[in-house]
């Protein structure tokens, strides 16, 4: 572990300032879906897929993660649905927070909490 | 460092509109820029993979931002659905520019 301060975490005003900004405004809760462990053993590595019908991109944030941003999944016509996968880092037991971007425009918000046993940022 | 090497799972053949499955994983330790030298105390560098894209036979089809949250050995799955067969090219931009790449054939009846 070659960590050896934390930084300061992204506080949840930063987190819902980067959904805002994504958003262009304070996204409708629902019609989001996360799904990820309900406890992660290791931080360093958590599975999480999202999905929204009808999304062209889903961002996904961590409001405990010294910066919130993790990931952005764009979706095309090609796309069979607007479903992704894939793994992340979590410094300790937080809200995943997911903003889907409607292709009519609107968009779209969902959270959900990981409760990590060993942080991800080597804490 | 580790050889960064590209994997990915993609069916041969798949059936026109249906749903197809991609797995992808590419070795890469995803350097956060957070992280200090246990021994001198200075920050490590970040370097990490920052895009990633799937194009078919030249069009983009999926694509994501990474940020440093994004785990060691970058995973992602996602489902495609085609109307022709054609070759899927994936590839990975470092923040140092490099890109890697890997192509698959996929027949499509």
């Amino acid at each position: 572990v070659g960590l050896i301060r934390m930084p300061a975490h992204a506080s949840e005003e930063a987190t819902m300032a980067a959904v805002k900004e994504y958003a262009g405004g304070m996204p409708e809760t629902g019609g989001v879906e996360i799904g990820a462990p309900e406890i992660a053993e290791n931080g360093n590595t958590v599975p999480i897929e999202v999905s929204a019908d009808g999304a062209t991109e889903i961002m996904i944030l961590a409001a405990g993660n010294p910066n919130p941003g993790v990931g952005t999944f764009h979706f095309t016509e090609m796309s069979a649905e607007s479903r992704a996968s894939t793994r992340i880092r979590l410094a300790g037991t937080q809200d995943i927070v997911a903003v889907a971007k409607m292709a009519d425009g609107s968009t779209k918000m969902a959270r959900r909490e990981v409760k990590v046993t060993i942080g991800g940022c080597g804490g | 460092m580790a050889k960064i090497k590209p994997r990915v799972k993609v069916p041969k053949k798949a059936k026109a509109g249906e749903a197809v499955t991609i797995k992808t994983l590419i070795s890469h330790p995803m350097e956060s820029g957070q992280r200090k030298d246990r021994k001198t105390g200075e920050l490590i560098p970040r370097k990490i993979i920052n895009k990633f894209v799937a194009k078919y036979n030249g069009t983009d089809v999926f694509w994501m931002d990474m940020e440093p949250a994004i785990a060691a050995n970058p995973y992602v799955e996602f489902s495609v659905k085609l109307s022709e067969s054609g070759t899927i090219r994936f590839e990975w931009t470092d923040d140092d520019g490099s890109v890697y790449d890997i192509e698959k054939k996929i027949t499509v009846a």
